[in-house]
Protein backbone atom coordinates (compact mmCIF):
# COMPACT_ATOMS: atom_id res chain seq x y z
CA UNK A 1 0.00 0.00 0.00
CA UNK A 2 2.73 1.99 0.97
CA UNK A 3 4.76 1.55 -2.61
CA UNK A 4 1.85 2.75 -4.52
CA UNK A 5 0.65 5.75 -2.77
CA UNK A 6 4.12 7.00 -2.75
CA UNK A 7 6.05 5.97 -5.86
CA UNK A 8 3.25 5.45 -8.42
CA UNK A 9 2.94 8.11 -10.68
CA UNK A 10 -0.31 7.33 -12.18
CA UNK A 11 -3.47 5.07 -10.69
CA UNK A 12 -4.02 2.03 -12.68
CA UNK A 13 -6.33 -0.44 -12.27
CA UNK A 14 -4.07 -3.31 -12.90
CA UNK A 15 -3.31 -5.05 -9.34
CA UNK A 16 -0.41 -6.07 -7.80
CA UNK A 17 1.94 -3.30 -8.05
CA UNK A 18 2.84 -3.50 -4.37
CA UNK A 19 3.06 -7.46 -4.21
CA UNK A 20 5.53 -7.19 -7.27
CA UNK A 21 7.54 -4.77 -6.33
CA UNK A 22 7.69 -5.27 -2.75
CA UNK A 23 9.35 -8.51 -3.12
CA UNK A 24 11.52 -7.47 -6.35
CA UNK A 25 13.08 -4.83 -3.79
CA UNK A 26 13.48 -7.26 -0.77
CA UNK A 27 15.25 -9.74 -3.28
CA UNK A 28 17.19 -7.41 -4.82
CA UNK A 29 18.47 -5.83 -1.50
CA UNK A 30 19.11 -9.23 0.34
CA UNK A 31 20.85 -10.64 -3.13
CA UNK A 32 22.19 -7.55 -4.54
CA UNK A 33 22.47 -4.23 -2.49
CA UNK A 34 23.51 -5.81 1.08
CA UNK A 35 26.37 -7.99 -0.10
CA UNK A 36 27.59 -5.04 -2.59
CA UNK A 37 27.76 -2.72 -0.01
CA UNK A 38 29.39 -4.51 2.51
CA UNK A 39 32.40 -4.56 0.11
CA UNK A 40 32.28 -0.71 0.52
CA UNK A 41 31.51 -0.83 4.08
CA UNK A 42 34.58 -3.11 4.88
CA UNK A 43 37.07 -0.52 3.22
CA UNK A 44 35.76 2.15 5.12
CA UNK A 45 37.32 0.32 8.26
CA UNK A 46 40.86 0.44 6.43
CA UNK A 47 42.76 3.59 7.08
CA UNK A 48 43.51 5.68 4.03
CA UNK A 49 47.27 4.71 3.93
CA UNK A 50 46.59 0.85 4.37
CA UNK A 51 44.11 0.86 1.21
CA UNK A 52 46.86 2.75 -0.90
CA UNK A 53 48.94 0.09 -0.24
CA UNK A 54 46.53 -2.78 -0.87
CA UNK A 55 45.43 -1.05 -3.78
CA UNK A 56 49.19 0.19 -5.26
CA UNK A 57 51.70 -2.35 -4.25
CA UNK A 58 53.44 -3.73 -7.37
CA UNK A 59 52.30 -7.15 -7.22
CA UNK A 60 48.56 -5.50 -7.46
CA UNK A 61 49.33 -2.47 -10.08
CA UNK A 62 51.13 -5.41 -12.42
CA UNK A 63 48.09 -7.52 -12.63
CA UNK A 64 45.89 -4.44 -13.61
CA UNK A 65 48.46 -3.92 -16.26
CA UNK A 66 47.98 -7.41 -17.70
CA UNK A 67 44.41 -7.52 -16.93
CA UNK A 68 43.64 -3.94 -18.48
CA UNK A 69 46.11 -4.38 -21.44
CA UNK A 70 44.72 -7.86 -21.96
CA UNK A 71 41.20 -7.18 -21.66
CA UNK A 72 41.67 -4.23 -24.32
CA UNK A 73 43.65 -6.42 -26.77
CA UNK A 74 40.95 -8.83 -26.64
CA UNK A 75 38.29 -6.51 -26.80
CA UNK A 76 39.97 -5.03 -30.02
CA UNK A 77 40.30 -8.06 -31.78
CA UNK A 78 37.04 -9.17 -30.69
CA UNK A 79 35.83 -5.94 -32.72
CA UNK A 80 37.59 -6.44 -35.85
CA UNK A 81 36.62 -10.15 -36.54
CA UNK A 82 33.13 -9.84 -34.60
CA UNK A 83 32.39 -7.07 -37.27
CA UNK A 84 33.39 -9.32 -39.95
CA UNK A 85 31.70 -12.31 -38.54
CA UNK A 86 28.08 -9.99 -38.38
CA UNK A 87 28.89 -8.68 -41.82
CA UNK A 88 29.64 -12.10 -43.40
CA UNK A 89 25.86 -13.68 -41.43
CA UNK A 90 23.77 -10.68 -42.30
CA UNK A 91 24.95 -9.98 -45.90
CA UNK A 92 26.37 -13.31 -47.47
CA UNK A 93 25.10 -17.39 -47.85
CA UNK A 94 27.44 -20.34 -47.59
CA UNK A 95 27.00 -23.65 -45.99
CA UNK A 96 26.01 -24.28 -42.11
CA UNK A 97 25.15 -20.86 -41.81
CA UNK A 98 22.56 -21.27 -39.36
CA UNK A 99 24.56 -23.20 -37.45
CA UNK A 100 27.44 -21.29 -37.17
CA UNK A 101 25.46 -18.44 -36.38
CA UNK A 102 23.50 -20.02 -33.51
CA UNK A 103 27.22 -21.37 -32.31
CA UNK A 104 28.51 -17.56 -31.90
CA UNK A 105 26.49 -17.69 -28.55
CA UNK A 106 28.87 -20.64 -27.40
CA UNK A 107 31.14 -18.63 -24.89
CA UNK A 108 27.67 -17.78 -23.38
CA UNK A 109 26.68 -21.12 -22.88
CA UNK A 110 29.82 -22.83 -22.22
CA UNK A 111 31.03 -22.67 -18.59
CA UNK A 112 34.18 -20.85 -18.25
CA UNK A 113 36.36 -23.77 -16.89
CA UNK A 114 35.61 -26.03 -19.48
CA UNK A 115 36.94 -23.38 -22.25
CA UNK A 116 39.57 -22.91 -19.74
CA UNK A 117 41.13 -26.22 -19.56
CA UNK A 118 40.16 -26.70 -23.50
CA UNK A 119 41.91 -23.54 -24.73
CA UNK A 120 44.95 -24.62 -22.32
CA UNK A 121 45.31 -27.95 -24.31
CA UNK A 122 44.67 -26.47 -27.33
CA UNK A 123 47.27 -23.78 -27.13
CA UNK A 124 49.89 -25.93 -25.27
CA UNK A 125 53.34 -26.69 -26.78
CA UNK A 126 52.21 -29.96 -28.20
CA UNK A 127 48.11 -28.68 -28.52
CA UNK A 128 46.52 -28.79 -31.74
CA UNK A 129 47.15 -25.35 -32.56
CA UNK A 130 50.26 -24.78 -30.32
CA UNK A 131 52.50 -27.01 -31.64
CA UNK A 132 52.30 -25.00 -35.30
CA UNK A 133 53.11 -21.86 -33.46
CA UNK A 134 56.48 -20.80 -32.96
CA UNK A 135 56.41 -18.95 -29.81
CA UNK A 136 54.36 -20.40 -26.20
CA UNK A 137 50.79 -19.50 -25.32
CA UNK A 138 49.75 -21.41 -22.87
CA UNK A 139 51.16 -20.25 -19.52
CA UNK A 140 52.42 -17.19 -20.47
CA UNK A 141 50.22 -13.76 -21.26
CA UNK A 142 49.19 -14.40 -24.26
CA UNK A 143 47.11 -16.95 -22.82
CA UNK A 144 45.43 -14.68 -21.00
CA UNK A 145 44.59 -13.17 -23.83
CA UNK A 146 43.10 -16.13 -25.86
CA UNK A 147 41.08 -17.25 -22.84
CA UNK A 148 39.64 -13.21 -22.89
CA UNK A 149 39.51 -13.37 -26.92
CA UNK A 150 37.25 -16.41 -26.25
CA UNK A 151 34.75 -15.27 -24.14
CA UNK A 152 34.43 -12.35 -25.56
CA UNK A 153 33.52 -13.34 -29.22
CA UNK A 154 30.00 -12.88 -29.15
CA UNK A 155 29.95 -9.60 -27.35
CA UNK A 156 30.06 -7.20 -30.78
CA UNK A 157 28.70 -9.78 -33.02
CA UNK A 158 25.31 -9.58 -31.76
CA UNK A 159 25.67 -6.17 -30.61
CA UNK A 160 26.44 -5.24 -34.25
CA UNK A 161 24.20 -8.29 -36.18
CA UNK A 162 20.58 -6.58 -35.65
CA UNK A 163 22.16 -2.86 -36.66
CA UNK A 164 23.65 -4.22 -39.98
CA UNK A 165 19.75 -6.24 -40.56
CA UNK A 166 18.43 -3.21 -40.41
CA UNK A 167 20.67 -0.63 -42.79
CA UNK A 168 18.37 0.57 -44.97
CA UNK A 169 20.01 -0.62 -48.45
CA UNK A 170 18.86 2.56 -50.68
CA UNK A 171 20.88 4.16 -48.67
CA UNK A 172 23.97 1.98 -50.60
CA UNK A 173 22.47 2.80 -53.85
CA UNK A 174 22.32 6.09 -53.26
CA UNK A 175 25.71 6.32 -52.48
CA UNK A 176 26.85 3.90 -55.49
CA UNK A 177 24.86 5.99 -57.93
CA UNK A 178 26.44 8.95 -56.87
CA UNK A 179 29.77 7.53 -57.17
CA UNK A 180 30.99 6.08 -54.79
CA UNK A 181 33.09 2.58 -54.54
CA UNK A 182 32.18 -0.40 -52.50
CA UNK A 183 34.91 0.47 -49.95
CA UNK A 184 33.74 4.19 -49.90
CA UNK A 185 30.12 3.12 -49.27
CA UNK A 186 31.23 1.25 -46.57
CA UNK A 187 33.51 3.47 -44.98
CA UNK A 188 31.03 6.36 -45.30
CA UNK A 189 27.60 5.38 -44.84
CA UNK A 190 27.50 1.78 -43.17
CA UNK A 191 30.38 2.08 -40.98
CA UNK A 192 28.95 5.20 -39.15
CA UNK A 193 25.82 3.47 -38.91
CA UNK A 194 27.16 0.75 -36.93
CA UNK A 195 29.75 2.90 -34.91
CA UNK A 196 27.70 2.73 -31.88
CA UNK A 197 26.63 -0.54 -31.80
CA UNK A 198 30.51 -1.61 -32.50
CA UNK A 199 31.97 0.53 -29.97
CA UNK A 200 29.14 -0.81 -27.45
CA UNK A 201 29.93 -4.41 -28.12
CA UNK A 202 33.65 -3.43 -27.68
CA UNK A 203 32.78 -2.18 -23.93
CA UNK A 204 30.58 -4.94 -23.17
CA UNK A 205 33.70 -7.46 -24.39
CA UNK A 206 36.12 -5.10 -22.59
CA UNK A 207 33.97 -5.13 -19.19
CA UNK A 208 33.76 -8.92 -19.41
CA UNK A 209 37.20 -9.83 -20.39
CA UNK A 210 38.09 -7.45 -16.83
CA UNK A 211 36.08 -9.35 -14.61
CA UNK A 212 36.95 -12.82 -16.07
CA UNK A 213 38.22 -15.74 -14.08
CA UNK A 214 37.44 -19.26 -15.19
CA UNK A 215 38.80 -19.23 -18.08
CA UNK A 216 41.65 -17.22 -18.01
CA UNK A 217 43.43 -19.11 -14.43
CA UNK A 218 44.23 -22.76 -16.31
CA UNK A 219 45.55 -21.43 -19.67
CA UNK A 220 47.55 -18.05 -17.30
CA UNK A 221 50.31 -19.74 -15.66
CA UNK A 222 49.89 -17.38 -12.83
CA UNK A 223 53.06 -16.12 -12.52
CA UNK A 224 52.88 -13.09 -9.77
CA UNK A 225 54.08 -9.93 -11.50
CA UNK A 226 53.93 -11.84 -14.98
CA UNK A 227 50.63 -13.51 -15.93
CA UNK A 228 48.69 -13.10 -12.77
CA UNK A 229 45.21 -10.98 -13.41
CA UNK A 230 43.65 -9.25 -10.60
CA UNK A 231 41.17 -11.70 -10.19
CA UNK A 232 43.23 -14.41 -9.17
CA UNK A 233 44.48 -11.54 -7.15
CA UNK A 234 41.59 -11.50 -5.21
CA UNK A 235 41.23 -15.11 -4.80
CA UNK A 236 45.18 -15.59 -3.33
CA UNK A 237 44.58 -12.77 -0.82
CA UNK A 238 41.43 -14.38 0.36
CA UNK A 239 42.89 -17.49 0.87
CA UNK A 240 45.57 -15.91 3.09
CA UNK A 241 42.74 -14.37 4.85
CA UNK A 242 44.10 -10.80 3.93
CA UNK A 243 40.37 -9.88 3.57
CA UNK A 244 40.79 -5.88 3.97
CA UNK A 245 43.21 -6.24 0.88
CA UNK A 246 40.79 -8.82 -0.97
CA UNK A 247 38.34 -5.74 -0.35
CA UNK A 248 40.56 -3.01 -0.89
CA UNK A 249 41.36 -4.60 -4.48
CA UNK A 250 37.66 -5.30 -5.40
CA UNK A 251 36.48 -1.93 -5.13
CA UNK A 252 39.06 -0.62 -7.31
CA UNK A 253 37.24 -3.54 -9.39
CA UNK A 254 33.90 -2.51 -9.42
CA UNK A 255 34.17 1.35 -9.11
CA UNK A 256 35.69 0.44 -12.81
CA UNK A 257 32.75 -1.82 -13.70
CA UNK A 258 30.55 0.76 -12.23
CA UNK A 259 32.20 3.69 -14.74
CA UNK A 260 32.28 1.29 -17.48
CA UNK A 261 28.39 0.21 -16.92
CA UNK A 262 28.02 3.90 -17.40
CA UNK A 263 29.64 4.42 -20.35
CA UNK A 264 28.17 1.45 -21.67
CA UNK A 265 24.63 2.65 -21.32
CA UNK A 266 25.57 6.25 -23.02
CA UNK A 267 26.69 4.24 -25.40
CA UNK A 268 23.60 2.39 -26.65
CA UNK A 269 21.54 5.28 -25.99
CA UNK A 270 23.75 6.94 -28.70
CA UNK A 271 22.34 3.81 -30.77
CA UNK A 272 19.20 4.45 -30.34
CA UNK A 273 19.22 7.57 -31.00
CA UNK A 274 21.30 7.33 -34.31
CA UNK A 275 19.08 4.13 -35.28
CA UNK A 276 15.89 6.23 -34.75
CA UNK A 277 17.50 9.45 -36.63
CA UNK A 278 18.67 6.90 -39.72
CA UNK B 1 12.01 -3.78 -40.75
CA UNK B 2 8.56 -2.84 -41.43
CA UNK B 3 8.27 0.75 -40.33
CA UNK B 4 11.83 0.54 -42.67
CA UNK B 5 10.13 -1.08 -45.46
CA UNK B 6 7.15 1.07 -45.02
CA UNK B 7 8.87 4.13 -45.09
CA UNK B 8 11.08 3.66 -48.25
CA UNK B 9 10.04 5.98 -51.10
CA UNK B 10 9.40 4.19 -54.07
CA UNK B 11 12.36 4.30 -56.29
CA UNK B 12 12.07 4.28 -60.08
CA UNK B 13 13.92 1.87 -62.12
CA UNK B 14 13.83 3.79 -64.89
CA UNK B 15 16.73 3.97 -66.53
CA UNK B 16 18.23 1.44 -64.26
CA UNK B 17 18.70 -2.02 -65.03
CA UNK B 18 18.38 -4.07 -61.65
CA UNK B 19 21.54 -5.87 -62.64
CA UNK B 20 23.74 -2.88 -62.41
CA UNK B 21 21.78 -1.76 -59.17
CA UNK B 22 23.10 -5.37 -57.52
CA UNK B 23 26.68 -5.32 -58.66
CA UNK B 24 26.85 -1.96 -57.33
CA UNK B 25 25.75 -2.67 -53.88
CA UNK B 26 27.82 -5.78 -53.88
CA UNK B 27 31.03 -7.03 -53.09
CA UNK B 28 33.49 -8.46 -55.93
CA UNK B 29 33.73 -12.18 -55.24
CA UNK B 30 37.26 -11.98 -53.99
CA UNK B 31 35.93 -9.77 -51.23
CA UNK B 32 33.46 -11.86 -50.28
CA UNK B 33 35.24 -15.42 -50.02
CA UNK B 34 38.05 -13.19 -47.88
CA UNK B 35 35.38 -12.04 -45.45
CA UNK B 36 33.94 -15.41 -45.30
CA UNK B 37 37.34 -17.21 -45.02
CA UNK B 38 38.23 -14.67 -42.40
CA UNK B 39 35.23 -15.11 -40.35
CA UNK B 40 35.60 -18.78 -40.29
CA UNK B 41 38.94 -18.80 -39.56
CA UNK B 42 38.63 -16.55 -36.59
CA UNK B 43 35.56 -18.69 -35.18
CA UNK B 44 37.23 -22.31 -35.82
CA UNK B 45 40.68 -21.27 -33.83
CA UNK B 46 38.54 -19.83 -30.94
CA UNK B 47 35.09 -21.23 -30.96
CA UNK B 48 35.23 -24.74 -32.45
CA UNK B 49 38.43 -26.04 -32.11
CA UNK B 50 38.03 -25.90 -28.27
CA UNK B 51 34.29 -27.46 -28.73
CA UNK B 52 36.18 -30.29 -30.28
CA UNK B 53 39.12 -30.62 -28.02
CA UNK B 54 36.61 -30.85 -24.53
CA UNK B 55 34.84 -34.44 -26.56
CA UNK B 56 38.18 -35.01 -28.35
CA UNK B 57 40.21 -35.14 -24.69
CA UNK B 58 37.51 -36.87 -22.73
CA UNK B 59 37.01 -40.00 -25.65
CA UNK B 60 41.06 -39.69 -25.90
CA UNK B 61 41.25 -43.09 -23.61
CA UNK B 62 38.27 -44.81 -24.16
CA UNK B 63 35.06 -45.59 -22.40
CA UNK B 64 36.00 -47.29 -19.90
CA UNK B 65 37.94 -44.16 -18.48
CA UNK B 66 35.13 -42.06 -19.47
CA UNK B 67 32.61 -43.52 -17.59
CA UNK B 68 34.55 -44.23 -14.75
CA UNK B 69 35.36 -40.44 -14.64
CA UNK B 70 32.18 -39.76 -14.10
CA UNK B 71 30.18 -42.39 -12.26
CA UNK B 72 33.59 -42.04 -9.23
CA UNK B 73 31.56 -41.09 -6.42
CA UNK B 74 32.93 -37.00 -6.18
CA UNK B 75 31.79 -36.64 -9.75
CA UNK B 76 28.42 -37.59 -8.66
CA UNK B 77 28.03 -35.53 -6.28
CA UNK B 78 29.39 -32.52 -7.98
CA UNK B 79 26.62 -33.64 -10.46
CA UNK B 80 24.29 -33.77 -8.03
CA UNK B 81 25.24 -30.27 -6.02
CA UNK B 82 25.17 -28.87 -9.52
CA UNK B 83 21.73 -29.88 -10.14
CA UNK B 84 20.48 -28.64 -6.82
CA UNK B 85 22.01 -25.69 -7.27
CA UNK B 86 20.50 -24.73 -10.30
CA UNK B 87 16.95 -26.26 -8.95
CA UNK B 88 16.92 -23.78 -6.17
CA UNK B 89 18.53 -20.89 -7.87
CA UNK B 90 17.00 -20.80 -11.29
CA UNK B 91 13.24 -20.93 -9.97
CA UNK B 92 14.01 -17.87 -7.49
CA UNK B 93 15.31 -15.78 -10.23
CA UNK B 94 12.17 -16.50 -12.45
CA UNK B 95 9.84 -15.51 -9.49
CA UNK B 96 12.09 -12.46 -9.15
CA UNK B 97 11.96 -11.62 -12.53
CA UNK B 98 8.22 -11.92 -13.15
CA UNK B 99 7.68 -9.71 -10.37
CA UNK B 100 10.05 -7.07 -11.04
CA UNK B 101 9.15 -7.22 -15.02
CA UNK B 102 5.55 -7.30 -13.84
CA UNK B 103 6.20 -3.91 -11.37
CA UNK B 104 8.36 -2.12 -14.12
CA UNK B 105 6.77 -2.74 -17.41
CA UNK B 106 2.44 -2.52 -16.57
CA UNK B 107 3.62 0.50 -13.98
CA UNK B 108 4.78 3.58 -14.23
CA UNK B 109 6.54 4.83 -10.91
CA UNK B 110 9.49 6.81 -9.33
CA UNK B 111 12.46 5.54 -9.48
CA UNK B 112 11.81 3.04 -12.03
CA UNK B 113 15.33 4.05 -14.05
CA UNK B 114 17.45 3.22 -10.70
CA UNK B 115 16.02 -0.14 -10.64
CA UNK B 116 16.67 -1.25 -13.98
CA UNK B 117 20.31 -0.53 -13.40
CA UNK B 118 20.22 -2.32 -10.38
CA UNK B 119 18.94 -5.26 -12.04
CA UNK B 120 21.81 -5.14 -14.48
CA UNK B 121 24.40 -4.58 -11.39
CA UNK B 122 25.21 -8.34 -11.29
CA UNK B 123 26.44 -8.82 -14.94
CA UNK B 124 28.96 -5.98 -14.75
CA UNK B 125 29.88 -7.62 -11.39
CA UNK B 126 33.17 -10.06 -12.04
CA UNK B 127 32.33 -13.54 -10.28
CA UNK B 128 35.16 -13.57 -8.06
CA UNK B 129 33.57 -10.03 -6.49
CA UNK B 130 30.28 -11.86 -6.11
CA UNK B 131 31.71 -14.38 -4.26
CA UNK B 132 33.77 -12.09 -2.32
CA UNK B 133 30.98 -10.22 -1.14
CA UNK B 134 29.15 -13.22 0.53
CA UNK B 135 32.29 -13.75 2.26
CA UNK B 136 31.99 -10.42 3.71
CA UNK B 137 28.51 -10.58 5.14
CA UNK B 138 28.63 -14.51 5.76
CA UNK B 139 32.17 -15.72 6.54
CA UNK B 140 33.73 -16.17 9.70
CA UNK B 141 34.72 -12.55 10.18
CA UNK B 142 31.41 -11.08 8.62
CA UNK B 143 28.33 -9.07 9.48
CA UNK B 144 26.06 -12.16 10.51
CA UNK B 145 28.82 -14.92 10.91
CA UNK B 146 29.26 -15.54 14.01
CA UNK B 147 25.11 -14.89 14.21
CA UNK B 148 24.78 -18.21 12.18
CA UNK B 149 27.93 -19.93 13.39
CA UNK B 150 26.29 -19.68 16.74
CA UNK B 151 23.07 -21.04 15.56
CA UNK B 152 24.86 -23.85 14.09
CA UNK B 153 24.14 -22.59 10.34
CA UNK B 154 27.11 -22.63 7.82
CA UNK B 155 26.76 -20.73 4.72
CA UNK B 156 30.23 -20.01 3.92
CA UNK B 157 32.20 -23.58 2.55
CA UNK B 158 28.80 -24.96 2.64
CA UNK B 159 26.16 -25.81 0.22
CA UNK B 160 23.51 -22.42 1.09
CA UNK B 161 27.18 -20.12 0.16
CA UNK B 162 27.16 -21.93 -3.42
CA UNK B 163 23.33 -21.41 -3.61
CA UNK B 164 23.62 -17.74 -2.83
CA UNK B 165 26.30 -17.09 -5.01
CA UNK B 166 24.92 -18.82 -8.01
CA UNK B 167 21.88 -16.88 -7.30
CA UNK B 168 23.99 -13.46 -7.64
CA UNK B 169 25.55 -14.67 -10.93
CA UNK B 170 22.09 -15.45 -12.78
CA UNK B 171 20.09 -12.49 -11.52
CA UNK B 172 19.22 -10.47 -13.94
CA UNK B 173 18.67 -13.28 -16.55
CA UNK B 174 14.74 -13.59 -16.46
CA UNK B 175 14.06 -9.95 -15.44
CA UNK B 176 16.02 -8.91 -18.34
CA UNK B 177 14.20 -10.82 -21.36
CA UNK B 178 11.04 -10.13 -19.94
CA UNK B 179 10.95 -6.79 -19.20
CA UNK B 180 11.01 -5.28 -22.94
CA UNK B 181 8.37 -7.54 -24.28
CA UNK B 182 5.77 -6.72 -21.65
CA UNK B 183 6.79 -2.72 -22.04
CA UNK B 184 6.16 -3.51 -25.60
CA UNK B 185 2.68 -5.51 -25.13
CA UNK B 186 1.46 -2.06 -22.84
CA UNK B 187 -1.47 -3.32 -20.28
CA UNK B 188 -4.44 -3.06 -22.82
CA UNK B 189 -5.04 -6.91 -22.26
CA UNK B 190 -5.00 -6.90 -18.57
CA UNK B 191 -7.20 -3.77 -18.24
CA UNK B 192 -9.56 -6.05 -20.84
CA UNK B 193 -9.21 -8.82 -18.28
CA UNK B 194 -9.91 -7.16 -15.14
CA UNK B 195 -12.90 -5.35 -16.49
CA UNK B 196 -14.33 -8.68 -17.75
CA UNK B 197 -14.71 -9.84 -14.23
CA UNK B 198 -11.06 -11.68 -13.55
CA UNK B 199 -9.36 -11.35 -10.70
CA UNK B 200 -5.81 -10.91 -10.52
CA UNK B 201 -4.39 -14.52 -10.76
CA UNK B 202 -6.56 -15.42 -13.04
CA UNK B 203 -5.27 -12.50 -15.43
CA UNK B 204 -2.03 -13.52 -14.64
CA UNK B 205 -2.62 -17.04 -15.23
CA UNK B 206 -4.40 -16.84 -18.51
CA UNK B 207 -3.41 -13.45 -20.08
CA UNK B 208 -0.44 -12.33 -18.70
CA UNK B 209 1.37 -15.21 -19.05
CA UNK B 210 0.64 -17.17 -22.22
CA UNK B 211 1.98 -13.69 -23.71
CA UNK B 212 6.03 -13.96 -22.32
CA UNK B 213 6.00 -17.67 -21.94
CA UNK B 214 8.82 -18.23 -24.70
CA UNK B 215 10.43 -15.14 -23.49
CA UNK B 216 10.00 -16.73 -20.17
CA UNK B 217 11.38 -19.79 -20.87
CA UNK B 218 13.98 -18.06 -23.01
CA UNK B 219 15.55 -16.21 -20.08
CA UNK B 220 15.08 -19.71 -18.09
CA UNK B 221 17.22 -21.52 -20.39
CA UNK B 222 19.83 -18.87 -20.19
CA UNK B 223 20.12 -19.02 -16.43
CA UNK B 224 19.92 -22.53 -16.11
CA UNK B 225 22.97 -22.59 -18.35
CA UNK B 226 24.94 -19.96 -16.34
CA UNK B 227 24.09 -21.37 -12.99
CA UNK B 228 25.28 -24.77 -14.17
CA UNK B 229 28.47 -23.66 -15.39
CA UNK B 230 29.95 -20.50 -12.85
CA UNK B 231 33.01 -21.03 -11.56
CA UNK B 232 34.81 -17.80 -10.46
CA UNK B 233 31.61 -17.03 -7.63
CA UNK B 234 31.25 -20.27 -6.42
CA UNK B 235 35.42 -21.41 -6.24
CA UNK B 236 35.14 -18.52 -3.40
CA UNK B 237 32.70 -19.50 -1.34
CA UNK B 238 32.52 -23.07 -1.57
CA UNK B 239 35.82 -24.42 0.19
CA UNK B 240 36.77 -26.97 -2.23
CA UNK B 241 35.56 -29.62 0.24
CA UNK B 242 35.05 -33.24 -1.48
CA UNK B 243 32.69 -34.40 -1.85
CA UNK B 244 30.91 -31.74 -0.06
CA UNK B 245 31.38 -28.41 -1.69
CA UNK B 246 32.60 -29.02 -5.45
CA UNK B 247 30.39 -28.31 -7.96
CA UNK B 248 30.55 -30.07 -11.22
CA UNK B 249 33.14 -27.15 -13.02
CA UNK B 250 35.29 -27.38 -9.30
CA UNK B 251 35.11 -30.70 -9.77
CA UNK B 252 37.26 -30.08 -13.18
CA UNK B 253 39.57 -27.81 -11.65
CA UNK B 254 40.44 -30.12 -8.80
CA UNK B 255 40.70 -33.53 -10.76
CA UNK B 256 42.68 -31.00 -13.69
CA UNK B 257 45.21 -29.78 -11.26
CA UNK B 258 45.46 -33.71 -10.42
CA UNK B 259 46.50 -33.93 -14.24
CA UNK B 260 44.01 -36.43 -14.34
CA UNK B 261 43.12 -34.53 -17.92
CA UNK B 262 41.05 -37.56 -19.40
CA UNK B 263 38.96 -37.30 -15.95
CA UNK B 264 38.65 -33.68 -16.30
CA UNK B 265 37.69 -33.32 -19.77
CA UNK B 266 35.07 -36.18 -19.44
CA UNK B 267 33.40 -34.10 -16.62
CA UNK B 268 34.02 -31.18 -19.01
CA UNK B 269 31.79 -32.99 -21.74
CA UNK B 270 28.98 -33.67 -19.96
CA UNK B 271 29.12 -29.59 -19.45
CA UNK B 272 29.72 -29.27 -23.18
CA UNK B 273 26.98 -31.55 -24.01
CA UNK B 274 24.48 -29.20 -21.79
CA UNK B 275 26.22 -26.03 -23.50
CA UNK B 276 25.27 -27.35 -27.32
CA UNK B 277 21.56 -28.51 -25.62
CA UNK B 278 21.09 -24.81 -24.25
CA UNK B 279 22.38 -23.53 -27.65
CA UNK B 280 19.72 -25.69 -29.23
CA UNK B 281 16.71 -25.06 -27.21
CA UNK B 282 17.83 -21.19 -27.40
CA UNK B 283 18.00 -21.38 -31.55
CA UNK B 284 14.29 -22.84 -31.40
CA UNK B 285 12.93 -20.50 -28.37
CA UNK B 286 14.43 -17.23 -30.10
CA UNK B 287 12.25 -17.48 -33.50
CA UNK B 288 9.32 -18.00 -31.07
CA UNK B 289 10.29 -15.05 -28.62
CA UNK B 290 11.12 -12.77 -32.39
CA UNK B 291 7.54 -13.76 -33.91
CA UNK B 292 5.89 -12.65 -29.87
CA UNK B 293 7.86 -9.29 -30.61
CA UNK B 294 6.70 -8.82 -34.44
CA UNK B 295 3.29 -9.36 -33.33
CA UNK B 296 3.72 -6.98 -31.04
CA UNK B 297 4.83 -4.37 -33.11
CA UNK B 298 2.08 -5.33 -35.85
CA UNK B 299 -0.38 -4.61 -33.45
CA UNK B 300 0.82 -1.54 -32.24
CA UNK B 301 1.26 0.06 -35.64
Amino acid sequence: MILSRTLLKRHSVLPGFDLALGFALLYISLIVLIPLSAAFLKTFTMTWAAFWDAVSSPRVVASYRLTFGASFAAALLNAFFGLIVAWVLVRYDFPFKRLIDALVDLPFALPTAVAGIALTAIYAENGWIGQWLPFKVSFTPLGVFVALVFIGVPFVVRTVQPVLEDVNRELEEAAATLGASRWQTFAKVILPIVLPALLTGFALAFARALGEYGSVIFIAGNMPMISEITPLLIITKLEQYDYAGATAIAVVMLVTSFALLLLINSLQTWARKRQGGV
Amino acid sequence: MNTLVAAAPQVPAIGVTPRLMRSATVEAPWVRRALIGAALLFLTLFLFVPLVTVFYEAFKKGWDVYLAAILEPDARSAIALTLLAAAISVPANLIFGVSAAWAIAKFDFRGKNVLLTMIDLPFSVSPVIAGLIYVLVFGLQGWFGSWFIDNDMKIIFAVPGIVLATIFVTFPFVARELIPLMQAQGQEQEEAARVLGANGWQMFWRVTLPNVKWALLYGVILCNARAMGEFGAVSVVSGHIRGHTNTMPLHIEIVYNEYQFAAAFAVASLLALLALVTLGLKFLVEQRVKDQKRAVGDRTE
